[in-house]
């Protein structure tokens, strides 16, 4: 299958050219998280940008010095021999603006006011990310990349790509994604975002200055996420109707196991991650339309790339008809696209997880992709 | 099979450069043959996990989808031919794909085992169903649910006016002119919307 890219190192980049906001709003100065892998051919043709979803960040492959467990979260697609092959393409990960995990975020110090940005950093788009991004890639010197490749959120920062910057993408792959969010995943971000908003310690986003975290809205928040990410098969298979002492005990504790499960998950990342991140994440995916609101074939009318799409069939939060929405305008345009039904039982969070017929699809474009650019 | 001849066939009617869809095309050979004989811009369309890596290996745009389903991923005249290359006899709602197939195509074409061939009637003939090497299947595991003649494609096109333009009709890798019904293994055919 593979190995791991092996021991890698955070790296930040620093901008201080303001970057002009969907909004209207400035951000005057910004820093962002990176990670390279793989080594950049002479003629900077064979980069790979990796887009995250709600809750990734920079660090996609291998692991820290210092934390041997602290495998990238997209380590088993990432890497030497694997299907985006590190021995061939230099693959760039990174932390989205607006993030917390070492990217300029409302949780970061604004050096004007020597105070954390809170409700002050602006609301954030997918498209002032690809702006960001765009200034990460003329950082490290690449004109175009081989290919941006994104799941969930990061698929709509993939299209992005193609459409704002059509010269500087030669392939997107878009992978459990949608051109636009339809109503009922707006209710799902909505009711993800009020469990925030409704925390007596959010205090208007600015909850930094009174050393508390929304903790419980957070945590709610992601367990009606991760809700969203399994397929109820998967739970079924996983959890039933298991209970964690055998017997009910007729009282509001814990009791089944599936209960246990979304409150430790939903701990788990109460500790690691910002509310205002979160709030931020969910806005980008219910605003993103390339169309605003019109027609996807004209939208699509500006790619010039080429399209790999990917579903699985048991993913209800990004399903295959909204893939098939992506695929659709762009055989309106004529690109070359290919889409490819994952038969798979793990609902969305199959994107992240080993699939030998998954892999095999993104193994074989991607190894057309390298045949493409030099060594 | 005789592959290539069925896809020499194909290609000649074919211009540069046309738009062309092929429905059920397995590992993309034909789309491939056809991209590089006559430059088409083109699609496959494929159910198959193990075709659509095939595909993509092959270097053929190819999107994964159920036939039976219908095509409506596809615009209305969106492509100069749509293709069924040797899967017709597969297909298990096959009035409503062939005028599916002349909505998004400006023309069809489509190939398909000649049920009608002499070798076929004569295993029927002494008691078994055929089974040969465009009829590879024994008849329990045999994905083919609608098997026909030429005679009775004819037929069928006339009653739901479908228009034959051109018929080609082959048995091991040779044109045959004489009695195709009997002496053909396996037909292409071109057509269009009748009037």
């Amino acid at each position: 299958m593979g190995n791991s890219v092996g021991i890698v190192r955070a790296q930040r980049a620093s901008f201080d050219v303001p970057l002009i906001f969907k909004s209207g709003a400035v951000l005057p100065r910004f820093e962002l998280a990176y990670e390279t892998y793989g080594t950049l051919n002479s003629d900077r043709s064979n980069a790979i940008l990796i887009c995250h979803a709600l809750s990734g960040h920079h660090h996609v492959a291998g692991v820290y010095a210092d934390s041997p467990k602290s495998a990238g979260w997209w380590d088993n697609m990432v890497g030497p021999g694997k299907p985006i092959d590190t021995d061939r393409f230099y693959v760039v990960g990174m932390n989205n603006l607006g993030g917390c995990h070492g990217s300029t975020g409302p949780s970061s110090v604004d050096p004007e006011t020597g105070k954390p940005y809170g409700s002050g950093f602006p609301v954030i788009t997918v498209e002032d990310w690809v702006e960001s991004q765009a200034r990460l890639a003329d950082f490290l010197g690449i004109e175009c990349f081989a290919a941006v490749i994104g799941g969930s959120l990061g698929g709509m920062q993939a299209l992005q790509w193609s459409l704002a910057h059509p010269g500087r993408v030669r392939h997107v792959l878009a992978i459990a994604s949608a051109p636009r969010l339809t109503a009922q995943n707006i209710a799902f971000n909505d009711v993800a975002r009020n469990a925030i908003l409704t925390d007596p310690d959010f205090h208007g986003g600015d909850y930094y200055q009174h050393n508390v975290v929304p903790a419980r809205g957070l945590r709610l928040a992601r367990m009606l996420g991760h809700i969203t990410y399994l397929s109820d098969d998967a739970m079924a298979d996983k959890f039933g109707r298991e209970l964690k002492s055998g017997q009910y005990n007729y009282g509001y504790e814990v009791e089944f196991q599936i209960e246990s499960y979304l409150r430790y998950q939903g701990d788990k990342f109460a500790g690691l991650f910002d509310a205002n991140t979160y709030l931020l994440m969910t806005k980008a995916l219910d605003y993103f339309d390339p169309a605003n609101g019109g027609d996807l074939n004209q939208a699509f009318a500006k790619a010039r790339a080429d399209f790999l799409v990917i579903s699985f069939t048991t993913d209800w939060r990004f399903s295959p008809q909204r893939s098939r929405e992506i695929v659709r305008p762009l055989l309106h345009n004529g690109r070359r696209v290919s889409y490819a039904e994952i038969a798979s039982a793990h609902g969305h969070d199959s994107f992240l997880m080993e699939h030998p017929h998954y892999f095999d699809v993104v193994r074989a474009y991607l190894n057309n992709v390298s045949r493409e650019v030099s060594p | 099979m005789s592959d290539r001849s069925d896809f020499a066939a194909i290609a000649a009617w074919i211009p540069e450069g046309a738009s062309v869809l092929d429905l059920g095309c397995g590992d993309g050979s034909l789309l491939r043959y056809l991209q590089d004989a006559c430059a088409v811009r083109g699609y496959g369309v494929e159910i198959s996990d193990q075709d659509i890596v095939s595909c993509i290996i092959n270097g053929v745009s190819v999107i994964q989808s159920d036939l039976d389903s219908g095509l409506a991923d596809f615009e209305d005249g969106s492509f100069d031919f749509v293709i069924l290359s040797q899967t017709l006899q597969a297909i298990r709602h096959t009035e409503p794909l062939m005028q599916e197939m002349l909505r998004v195509g400006r023309e069809g074409i489509v190939s398909f085992p000649n049920f009608g061939y002499w070798k076929n009637r004569k295993q029927v003939m002494l008691g078994n169903m055929p089974v040969s090497s465009e009829l590879p299947y024994q008849w329990y595991n045999t994905p083919n649910v609608h098997l026909c003649t030429l005679n009775d494609f004819e037929n069928f096109c006339r009653a739901g006016c479908i228009s034959i333009t051109e018929r080609r009709v082959m048995a091991g890798g040779r044109e045959v002119t004489m009695l195709p019904n009997l002496l053909g293994s396996t037909a292409v055919y071109r057509f269009q919307r009748g009037i």
